[in-house]
């Protein structure tokens, strides 16, 4: 289950999306969630659906693998659909079936609810399955950069950023490690009563939680070695490159924005 | 030309001064390391050899002593232009991986130390090729062997053309394999650049290929000498905690057995040339 998740991940690729400049992708999320606010009849949320499927088209990333990667997701919007559907009573009423009755604007209104939902896990999720997450720790400081004036860590906290991904899969390792070595002396986290299993679970953290701190020792030292001392006077070596497409791109979603307002109702 | 890089003058280092009981990890130490040497560190298990190379670049300051490094004495000021001289190499692979990928981690030191961009891609590239990991620049650690983790941390410590490269048991998490890659690595680097080696380790095989052994017991120096002249020892350095080479501990119990061998073999190459050319020469 967790293979098919797809928060977080990064599929490699060389699509137009792909090479963008991580920080227009980042700002054109942020433009599209407001963009998104300003759709409200059916015209409006087509065009937002085309827009959104241009996008994942553009991505080469396939339609069926987000789908699937979503399907979490997927019932959080029909439940939020479900909720609209039971609980408006407005328009008029499309069906009644006695002891509660759906109504013409419930229907609407679930319907608009999910798409906007629904374009927004997509574009979001679009961002981070073509920008690797070196990338958008990339992006998001040097977007911050102004904000060092008012005293904002944003060079330690990209570093912060950039460390804690790189030590995922080595602490997921390494909890897999002593898993085994905990069932190997008998313990047993899959079943039992909840109270149990929490109880198994503290064996798996204590020796986590102490391996975490001697490996954040040593990598402090071994940053220190090799010379850092924080953000001043350093130069990076990735370098972002902004090119006419990222800012075509912000471009084309100003034209949408203006597309949605002339249609809007 | 013959300089003395590295010095120790008398230093004592405790990790806890307040207290009488504990002793100190290093006591009344003096050596020197001469500029283009390799010189192996070895001791047992809490020997103070960590302490050492902690102490040779200023992550430590001695209570007593003076550490000197590239001419000049270790102090507050001194620190960063000593340490962007000499490269460190540390045990646990995974600990000291700092970028995402190994070209981002390579950069790591040139980024700290201001070195332009155009620059920085090319001694990234420059690096890699020496430890032979130029194929792997996108890799991200966890895709890499331990082996390979060290030689990426090596290519790192060569960005900053170090005049001193120090190994703190750099190879004893490794696999055999992977042990080989690393000590032949810093092989061919002296051969091609001359690099000054300071390796730390307790596996006498790995120093026997060292120009000079300095022997640590308890935070002391028990002796200092060319690999020959310190397996000398033999049984004495057993009793130290060390382990022999496989080749030396089979001379020996040769020797016990009643078989008249000439010398003290290092490797099981030698030991063998010995032993099937031992009646002819009779
Ligand atoms: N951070 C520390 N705090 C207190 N004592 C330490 C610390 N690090 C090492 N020691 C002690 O100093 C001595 C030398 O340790 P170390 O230099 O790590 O030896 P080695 O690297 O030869 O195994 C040991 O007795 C050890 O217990
Ligand atoms: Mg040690």
């Amino acid at each position: 289950m967790m293979e098919k998740m797809i928060f977080g991940r990064f599929i490699p690729g060389d699509s137009l999306v792909h090479r963008l400049d991580p920080r227009a992708k980042i700002l054109f999320v942020f433009l599209f969630i407001a963009i998104v606010f300003v759709a409200n009849n059916a015209i409006t949320y087509g065009l937002l659906i085309g827009f959104t499927l241009l996008v994942v088209f553009m991505s080469r990333i396939r339609l069926y693998f987000l789908v699937n990667g979503l399907k979490p997701v997927m019932i959080l919007v029909i439940f939020t659909f479900l909720l609209h559907i039971l609980f408006t009573r407005e328009g008029a009423v499309l069906l009644d079936l006695g002891f509660m009755s759906i109504y013409e604007e419930g229907l609407r209104q679930g319907i608009f609810i999910a798409i906007r939902f629904l374009v927004l896990v997509f574009i979001t999720s679009i961002l981070t399955l073509t920008t690797s997450p070196i990338s958008i720790t990339d992006g998001i400081e040097v977007l911050l950069g102004p904000f060092k004036r008012l005293k904002l860590p944003v060079h330690e906290l990209a570093l912060m950023m950039s460390i804690s991904l790189r030590f995922i899969p080595t602490l997921m390792d390494e909890t897999g490690k002593i898993l085994k070595a905990q069932m190997a002396r008998g313990s047993d986290i899959g079943s039992g009563p909840v109270k149990e299993r929490i109880k198994a679970v503290v064996p798996l953290l204590i020796p986590l939680f102490v391996s975490a701190f001697k490996r954040a020792e040593d990598l402090a030292t071994a940053m220190e070695v090799r010379g850092y001392r924080g953000g001043s006077g350093r130069t990076r070596y990735r370098q972002l490159n902004w090119r006419f497409k990222d800012t075509a791109s912000l471009l084309v979603l100003v034209a949408l924005a203006g597309t949605l307002w002339y249609f809007r109702s | 030309m013959n300089s003395t890089i590295l010095s120790f003058e008398d230093v004592t280092f405790t990790y806890m001064p307040e207290d009488e009981s504990v002793r100190p990890a290093v006591e009344n130490l003096s050596f020197s390391i001469q500029d283009g040497e390799w010189i192996a560190i070895v001791g047992h298990n809490g020997s103070g050899k960590s302490t050492i190379a902690k102490l040779m670049n200023g992550l430590l300051f001695p209570q007593q002593g003076t550490v000197r490094a590239m001419g000049q004495t270790m102090s507050e000021e001194s620190l960063w232009d000593i340490r962007s001289q000499m490269g460190m190499v540390f045990q646990n692979p995974d600990n000291q991986f700092v970028g995402a990928t190994v070209q981002d981690d390579v950069a790591f030191a040139l980024e700290n130390n201001g070195v332009p961009h155009e620059e920085m891609v090319k001694r990234v590239k420059e690096s890699l090729h020496q430890v032979k990991m130029e194929e792997y620049v996108d890799h991200e650690p966890h895709h890499l062997s331990g082996g390979q983790k060290q030689r990426v941390a090596i290519a790192g410590a060569l960005a900053l053309k170090p005049r001193l490269l120090i190994l703190d048991e750099a190879t004893s998490m490794l696999d055999p394999q992977g042990r080989v890659e690393v000590i032949e690595t810093i092989r061919e680097l002296r051969e091609a650049t001359g690099l000054t080696v300071i390796s730390i380790t307790h596996d006498l095989e790995e120093a026997a290929l060292a120009d000079r052994i300095l022997v640590m017991n308890a935070g002391h120096k028990h002796g200092e000498g060319t690999p020959d002249s310190v397996f000398l020892e033999g049984n004495e350095l057993t009793k130290l905690g060390l382990d022999l080479p496989f080749a030396m501990r089979m001379t020996h119990l040769l020797r016990e057995a009643g078989l008249p061998l000439t010398r003290e073999h290092m490797t099981e190459d030698e030991l063998v040339d010995e032993l099937w050319t031992f009646y002819s020469d009779k």
